[in-house]
């Protein structure tokens, strides 16, 4: 980009010059960075690709991007094959909405605690939750092993979404949103007889909204995404989540790469689908935490 | 009057965070407790509760001997090491272009950003076709270009972390772009204004006044990104299984292996431990790192 706008532009200092310079050097940035934009989807288009054709000829080379003879039935293989993929999507969709709604409840409510209310060990119960942040997941995935399977909670979908129905990170992120909210409002609420259930639900939380809508993308992501725990707490197939779902297909599936393309197809683009009709929101949630978090 | 609506706001106040320290009581406080109780003792998980013998730090002082453990801690290292300056800087400087003015940012953004949203087994999976050995599209186009033997890639035990390391980078890169973009718009517009004024070149311009301010971004980002890079696992458990031999077994995976293939629940939750501990220094280096740099700016 320096060199585009140097090397003329050093010799002539015209005013026109200069400006077709800039342009001209934001046309190589351009071109560049939509070569590597390409670069960074051509996966997708691979997969995309390789899903819709024969088995023998998925690593044909040169790469035929776009097949001959598309290959639809792969989709019906796993759409209604043994394991049929809906069953994962049902699942995953429960999972999420169900962990995702109780975050941004349990979150919420605490953040207010936290960020609104005083009240005794304030300083020490924040400083905890804090802490909890710091333990990496894996170190309690064992003991929860093995505390669920006492509970019978083990190859439920319960197992996933009431342990995670609380976030120490959600709940700081709220009420780091909720402190920033001038304490004259809830005074003046109070004044007019209002209570904290009410100053909570009918002031900040509608002050809030683009918070709320931040946590709920990211943590829908996170459940949508998860692994680790499906592939340790679930055992029955038909309780499977998605990426444990991909997982299942991939293994029973291993030489029919076209299968398993049309599979990781399946469980990809409906999300960035919705990525992309959202993106918008999803972009800001994402920035949003990243920045606060 | 004001002590009773002290007492009335403590009690709203823990009725509004009950649910929370139940679920942290119930789901983090107590697992962690039997976690840390697991971690000196020996368990085999069919063996029943009154199985559990407590045996002091055997599990800690067998960790330095065995080689899958020494072996999948190095891993994690080399490969926090190199995909997080790698992600971080592809990240930075594709960020940078597109605030340069490179036309339809907002497409190129979407394009970067959409592996980060792939959930890693897809991820995984995707990959796991890409390096194919024998017939993959990447050793088809190597061998066009005249490369005779290309890597093995999975195959290899040279390669197969580096395998693992690139479709990570891939998925992680995005992210990076995204939030550094969002730094670089919070820098004014005037500073670079000035340093043009002063006849600053593009690069001193990058090294004097963009990185400098983006440091608070940086730290951010090499914070969680390393946290997150010291706890890999989906990649290595669906690319490799770890192999060839050890050579890309990390330490999440040899954990999982552990517990729940050969259930020595109370080795495993050891070496969870180890994690932590490394976990938690990274994390104390970057405060310590943060102090320093933002005091000087």
């Amino acid at each position: 980009m320096d060199i585009a706008t140097k090397q003329p532009g050093v010799l002539k200092p015209k005013v026109g010059s200069r400006s077709q310079n800039i342009m001209a050097s934001r046309v190589v940035l351009t071109v560049l960075m939509f070569a590597l934009g390409i670069l960074m989807i051509l996966p997708f288009l691979w997969m995309i690709s390789a899903s819709l054709k024969l088995q023998i000829d998925v690593f044909e080379f040169p790469i035929r991007w776009i097949p001959e003879n598309p290959q639809w039935q792969n989709y019906e293989r796993v759409w209604a094959g043994r394991y049929p993929f809906y069953r994962f999507y049902v699942n995953s969709i429960i999972v999420t909405v169900g962990a995702t709604s109780l975050v941004l409840l349990t979150a919420s409510l605490g953040g207010y605690a936290f960020g609104k209310l005083d009240f005794p060990f304030k300083e020490t119960l924040f400083l905890s939750y804090l802490a909890m942040m710091m333990i990496p997941p894996q170190v309690l995935l064992i003991p929860r092993f093995i505390m669920f399977n006492w509970m019978g909670w083990l190859d439920t979908l319960t197992v996933l979404i009431i342990p995670n129905a609380v976030s120490a990170f959600g709940t700081f992120l709220l009420r780091g949103f909720y402190e920033q909210i001038p304490k004259d409002l809830s005074e003046a609420a109070i004044i007019d007889g209002a209570g904290h259930v009410r100053i909570w639900s009918r002031i900040i939380m509608p002050l809030t909204r683009p918070a709320m809508l931040a946590l709920m993308i990211i943590s829908a992501m996170w459940r949508w995404n998860d692994y680790l725990q499906p592939l340790v707490f679930l055992r029955r197939v038909t309780n499977y989540t998605i990426p444990l779902g991909l997982d299942f297909f991939v293994q029973e599936n291993t030489a029919q790469m076209n299968l398993i393309m049309a599979a990781a197809v399946t469980a990809t683009i409906p999300l960035l689908l919705l990525f992309l009709i959202t993106q918008k929101y999803f972009i800001r949630g994402i920035v949003l935490t990243g920045i606060k978090g | 009057m004001s002590l009773t609506k002290k007492k009335y706001e403590a009690i709203v106040a823990y009725s509004f965070l009950a649910p929370n320290l139940i679920g942290y009581f119930l789901f983090f406080l107590l697992p962690l407790a039997f976690s840390f109780v697991l971690a000196f003792s020996q368990w085999n998980f069919m063996s029943g509760i009154q199985g559990i013998q407590f045996v002091g730090l055997r599990n800690f002082l067998e960790m330095p001997g065995d080689r899958w453990f020494t072996d999948s801690f190095w891993n994690t290292i080399r490969f926090t090491v190199i995909t997080v300056p790698s992600a971080m800087i592809l990240g930075l400087l594709a960020a940078t272009a597109l605030n340069e003015g490179a036309y339809g940012a907002k497409v190129i953004r979407t394009m970067f950003f959409m592996p980060h949203i792939t959930s890693l087994v897809a991820v995984a999976t995707v990959w796991l076709a890409l390096f194919h050995p024998s017939r993959g599209p990447i050793n088809n186009v190597l061998r066009s270009l005249g490369i005779e033997n290309p890597p093995l890639w999975i195959a290899s035990s040279d390669w197969s972390l580096i395998s693992i390391i690139i479709a990570s980078v891939w998925a992680a890169v995005g992210y990076q772009m995204l939030i550094y973009l969002a730094g670089l718009q919070g820098i004014s517009k005037d500073l670079y204004e000035s340093a043009d004024i002063d006849g600053a070149n593009g690069l001193q311009k990058f090294f004097r006044i963009t990185l400098p301010l983006l440091t608070p971004t940086t730290i951010f980002l090499l914070m969680t990104t390393m946290i997150g890079s010291l706890q890999v696992f989906a990649q290595v458990n669906l690319m490799t299984q770890g192999g060839p031999g050890t050579s890309s077994s990390v330490i999440v995976f040899y954990v999982y292996r552990s517990a729940f293939q050969f259930y020595r629940m109370g080795y495993a939750s050891a070496m969870a431990w180890v994690l932590f501990v490394l976990i938690f220094f990274v994390t104390y280096l970057n405060w310590q790192l943060r102090k320093k740099l933002l005091k000087i700016f």
